[in-house]
């Protein structure tokens, strides 16, 4: 069987619909790149409803339909062939949850609460000293010269001086960190040390930040210029049979050229505003 | 204002077309730039190269659309290279936003390799495992039931109970897992090292956003990770692995000329802010005239 992308399990129009209103969305959140504009606000709130509306419908179909309403009443869904009354006690300590919105019973809420803060500490503390600490810690205890059989002088000392570093940079950026002691002396050279690795760290992170926000940056150019591009006469190829006519190039224009003044307008009444405030304040 | 001022209040906006610019031109003219591989990227790959045809691959998607731009690259390459190397995949999702996001990676990878002629069959040679909620709680029931966390299962958009699918034959728990790795945009991957590696054992990679992947070294020091990629530098690098290049190598230009633009502010931004100190302290040090 050869599975349909997901743009093809829609019909055309459908999908055409969908790239129109995503590349609009797209260039009104840009256009706060510009300056604070009700376009952009527009987008924020349709963004921040609709995925509060996702997360609930999803939450809804994903969890309670099969965690607890097919398990008691549709058990051949979820591959049983009896009802599972097991989920009846959990599913009534989440509903207790709900009584936060009546003040009298407000207190009840406290028992999943409870039930949630006790399992999810036993559960993650004994885990997360094994795995982030203990591992880690251990990881750092190494030879200065790793020499393995069949291994040259030359590569050995290379990997020693390599842990050479991480130990030193563990206990110098360990020496910053350590604040029961005035940072002088032998502390003061390891603290200094300490904040220059931080530094260098810091220094990899902001790079990486730049990549990643570039990546998103891309990742909308890509969809403007290969999903919306086709439909508007622009793009490499006439995608998914929408081939560009000139009215899709006239509509686009006309769209823009209508966000574009909506824009100008809006950018011309708040000057007209300005000076009247500064008056006010005079 | 002179002109070491003027450097240092370029304006904002200025720089947003440069930077689009620069970003915009090589996606329509896309380079082939030669990356150099980074050793965990490669081990990644080398993992998986290794394993037996046969042996089982768990794909976690644990991102949304707002993170697809970097991971969905990677997952593209590691599901084509499970499939071409017969390996059998399983996808699935911890995150309520990557259930969409797991269907639609496969759906187009498996369409992508059988135009190719590689022959792989839903249900035994990948399968589509539902969003389940509960992280930990679900790596957790993992480690003691693959089957009893997910009842149902689908493949080529038909669903059935998790045993009538030929691949869960193979797989009863998280150690019958060859590898798990966590294409994600949160701290999940620590979640899959503290439950899946620490309690089971199980041998986790991770592919992460470009912002996150410091967080995820110290973890490959420890060969708690047997691998990472971090960011579209990461996808492109197993692109170019793959022998494939695709969105992640397409995206490395407008990388390549927006860090240049970028790095070129910085030095221009300091330039005027060190000359502007130095004119400012000059002219507080020069003898009044008159």
């Amino acid at each position: 069987m050869d599975p349909a992308p997901v743009a093809q399990a829609f019909s055309p129009t459908v999908t055409a619909l969908g790239i129109w209103l995503g590349a609009l969305l797209t260039l009104a959140i840009y256009s706060f790149l510009y300056r604070d504009n009700p376009i952009y606000k527009l987008a924020e709130h349709i963004f921040v409803g609709v995925s509060a509306g996702y997360y609930v419908g999803v939450t809804f179909w994903d969890t309670a339909v099969p965690k607890i309403w097919q398990p008691l009443f549709d058990p051949i869904a979820v591959g049983r062939d009896r009802p599972d009354w097991l989920v009846i006690p959990p599913a009534l300590l989440g509903l207790l949850i709900f009584t936060r919105f009546f003040p009298r019973a407000a207190w009840l809420a406290r028992l999943p609460i409870c039930f949630i803060i006790g399992a999810g500490a036993g559960v993650a503390i004994p885990t997360a000293v094994q795995a982030f600490v203990l591992k880690q810690v251990s990881s750092t205890m190494v030879s200065l010269y790793p020499h393995e059989a069949g291994q040259k002088v030359a590569q050995s000392l290379i990997g020693g001086a390599q842990n050479l570093l991480l130990i030193v940079g563990v206990i110098a950026v360990l020496c910053y960190f350590y604040f029961s002691k005035a940072h002088r002396g032998a502390l003061g050279v390891g603290a200094r040390l300490g904040i220059w690795l931080l530094m260098i760290a810091f220094g990899a992170t902001f790079g990486n930040t730049v990549m990643a926000r570039i990546s998103l940056l891309i990742g909308r150019l890509r969809f403007l210029h290969e999903d919306w591009g086709p439909m508007v006469g622009l793009g490499p190829e006439m995608a998914r049979g929408l081939h560009a006519q000139p009215w899709r190039f006239a509509v686009a224009g006309a769209i823009l050229l209508a966000l574009l003044a909506l824009l100008v307008r809006y950018e011309r009444r708040a000057a007209a505003r300005q000076p009247e405030a500064t008056e006010v304040e005079e | 204002m002179n002109i070491w001022e003027r450097l240092q209040r370029i304006d904002r906006r200025l720089i947003f077309v440069l930077i689009a610019a620069v970003v915009a031109v090589p996606l329509i003219w896309p380079p082939q730039p030669q990356l150099q591989i980074s050793p965990p990227t490669r081990q990644v790959y080398d993992f998986l190269e290794k394993l037996e045809p046969g042996s089982v691959v768990a794909i976690c998607f644990d991102y949304g659309p707002s993170s697809a731009p970097e991971l969905d690259p990677m997952a593209y390459a590691i599901i084509r290279q499970c499939l071409t190397k017969r390996l059998k995949v399983l996808v699935m999702t911890l995150d309520i936003t990557g259930k969409q996001m797991k269907t639609h990676a496969l759906n187009r990878v498996v369409r992508q390799v059988q135009q190719e002629g590689v022959k792989v069959v839903g249900g035994e040679d990948y399968l589509d495992l539902p969003y389940q909620p509960g992280y930990s709680a679900v790596v957790l029931g993992m480690g003691e039931d693959v089957h009893k966390v997910y009842p149902v299962a689908t493949a080529d958009g038909q669903q059935q109970p998790i045993g009538a699918w030929p691949l869960m034959g193979r797989v009863r728990t998280i150690r019958d897992i060859a590898l798990i790795v966590d294409l994600a945009s949160s701290n999940t991957p620590s979640m899959w090292v503290a439950y899946g590696g620490s309690r089971f054992g199980a041998k986790i990679a991770a592919g992460v956003t470009a912002v996150m992947v410091m967080d995820y070294y110290p973890f490959l020091q420890s060969k708690q990770l047997v691998g990472l990629l971090g960011g579209m530098k990461g996808a492109a690098e197993y692109e170019q692995l793959l022998g494939k290049p695709s969105i992640g190598m397409s995206g490395m230009g407008g990388q390549r000329w927006g860090h240049l633009v970028i790095i070129a502010f910085v030095l221009l931004g300091n330039i005027g802010y060190f000359a502007a100190r130095r004119a400012a302290r000059r002219a507080a040090q020069a003898p009044e005239v008159g």
